[in-house]
């Protein structure tokens, strides 16, 4: 099996959409529940290394996206979900799966203000400590 | 032991090369804990990509690293690429070529550096300033090439900005040819050294489960075993025309010893691939003129000297990006110093923090904290210092200058 079919076969029908972009980049979308145990078997079961992860605000919601790599075929899976609360965005943390992740979420944390549920450290990392409480700057501010 | 309690002059100093917070929590000898406080170079950059449009980008990434100068925008060009189906799909081959030649004699005054720094911590200041004398030739080609020692301009969407001249080569053969001779006399030196042999094995040892646990990048992964190199993985510029022969390296200890010897070997492979490079570099074009960006979502990676760079680009058809998120190799090299250098000596922690070649001379940015009464007890000048002093006692311990 490729690694496209064990993903598919291993998230089964937690994928709602799968977009093979390109023969290298491929992206499927999965609710944000779903997101911990998506992650856990990309990671733990097929052995993808995680590169980094992404936030964007959008007007429909914050979404996520997870970029796996798989190394030897030198593709880059991206798991894509959206936080539709835009009033208080949270969703689980990856960090108890990987330690990897600790920081990467902590910055979009910082930037974005979405909450990750779980992580051992969520406190600020690349911005100032008298950085103002709730100024996230990547979000959008009434922008057209 | 007595404490010394330094007043801390807070994370800017005029002697420092770049801030960053390092805090050491120890008992007696041991590092059992650290604290990694990173930020204070924040400059915004994704936020400031979104105001600005994609031909800027370029210019404006370049100024994240003074040191991996080029692979930032190169990742940054193949995110917006891929937009269009890929490198391959629109950037002449020629440009191709030049792309991985300056990548390449980036990636060689990048470990020399590197290297550099390593000699002065563990007190071969003689390594310190041959590595960066023999760095010398290295940028005065990136001058004769691009115009400058860093900070080339070399990469736009479609191409690169200037070619190589065919006068030119000569010369960038022949600083090459003198190079190779001075990078095996690195290799012989750490490898036949048993004084410094000594000094690096087994010093901030990542296993290659905390490799993957962390998921590093770059010869910090390679020297624990993980074999990751995106030049192989998903090639780009001239490997991707099958036409250079070259081996990825790999250790498997995972020490500094280990990732000293990746980066020193990757330095010969590095000669060898511009070589070839020079050779198979066809005559053409170097730049496509792309005008417009479309819309949809790119992903670029590189082999930067430090591990995989990437970009992801959100496009939505106009001229600026929606979305630019940067991901350089050292946020999570950075962050695996939890474990590496948890459970080390303080005289191996400067050298340990070095190893992951962090994206600046961070180690002066120390504090050491003793864990039983939170006192600090010396700052990074200190640590440098001490892993100077072990090197000595090694010496002293082998009046022969090695092993009995």
């Amino acid at each position: 099996m490729n690694m496209r079919d064990k993903i598919k076969d291993g998230l089964g029908n937690k994928i709602k959409v799968w977009d093979e972009r390109s023969a290298r980049r491929i992206y499927f979308t999965v609710e944000p529940n779903d997101v911990y145990k998506s992650v856990e078997f990309i990671f733990k079961g097929l052995g993808l290394r995680f590169s980094t992860a992404s936030g964007v605000d959008l007007p429909e919601g914050f979404e996520m996206i997870y970029h796996f790599s798989f190394d030897k075929a030198g593709e880059v899976y991206s798991l894509r979900t959206l936080i539709k609360d835009k009033a208080r965005p949270e969703i689980d943390s990856i960090a108890p799966i990987f330690r990897g992740a600790e920081w990467v979420e902590r910055e979009i944390w910082e930037m974005l203000g979405i909450n990750f549920k779980g992580h051992p450290n969520l406190k600020r990392l690349l911005l100032a400590e008298d950085w103002p409480e709730g100024e996230f700057p990547l979000r959008r501010k009434n922008e057209s | 032991m007595s404490h010394k309690v330094i007043v801390p002059i807070g994370p800017y100093h005029p002697l420092q090369e770049e801030p960053e917070f390092f805090q050491l929590y120890v008992e007696g000898e041991k590092v059992v804990d650290i604290d990694i406080i990173i930020g204070y170079n924040h400059r915004g950059i994704e936020k400031l990509a979104e105001s600005k449009h994609y031909d800027q980008i370029a210019f404006l990434v370049e100024r994240i690293c003074g040191i991996c100068s080029s692979s930032h925008p190169y990742c940054y060009v193949l995110a917006v690429e891929d937009l269009f189906g890929g490198e391959a799909n629109i950037v002449p081959e020629r440009a191709l070529y030049i792309r991985t030649i300056i990548d390449e004699l980036q990636r060689i005054h990048s470990h020399l550096l590197w290297l550099g720094l390593v000699g002065h911590f563990i007190g071969y200041n003689t390594i310190w300033m041959w590595a960066w004398k023999y760095r010398e030739p290295v940028l005065d080609m990136f001058e004769m090439v691009t115009g400058n020692r860093n900070n080339y301009a070399m990469f736009k969407i479609g191409g690169v900005r200037r070619d190589i001249l065919e006068e030119d080569i000569p010369l960038l053969k022949k600083t090459l040819d003198e190079l190779a001779p001075s990078i095996k006399m690195f290799y012989g030196a750490i490898n036949d050294d048993p004084v410094i042999k000594a000094r690096l094995k087994e010093a901030g040892t990542l296993t290659k489960e905390q490799a993957i646990d962390w998921c590093v990048v770059g010869p910090t992964a390679r020297a624990s075993g993980v074999n990751i190199d995106i030049r192989r993985d998903e090639p780009y510029g001239a490997f991707l025309m099958n036409t250079i022969d070259w081996n990825v390296v790999l250790e498997k200890n995972g020490d500094v010893f280990a990732k000293t010897m990746v980066r020193i070997l990757e330095m010969e492979d590095s000669i060898s691939i511009i070589n070839q490079a020079l050779n198979k570099m066809p005559k053409g074009e170097i730049d496509a003129n792309v005008k417009d960006v479309p819309p949809g979502e790119g992903i670029g990676r590189v082999e930067a000297p430090r591990g995989e760079c990437i970009h992801y680009i959100k496009s939505d058809g106009t001229n600026r990006p929606v979305r630019h998120k940067i991901r350089a190799p050292s946020f999570m090299n950075v962050a695996s110093d939890k474990v590496a250098a948890v459970g080390g000596t303080i005289s191996d922690a400067t050298l340990t923090l070095a190893a992951v070649d962090p994206c600046y001379c961070c180690t002066e940015r120390v504090a050491v904290i003793n864990k039983t009464d939170n006192k600090k007890i010396m700052n990074g000048w200190d640590l440098v210092r001490l892993s100077q002093e072990k090197t000595n006692k090694i010496k002293e311990g082998w009046p022969n200058g090695r092993p009995e």
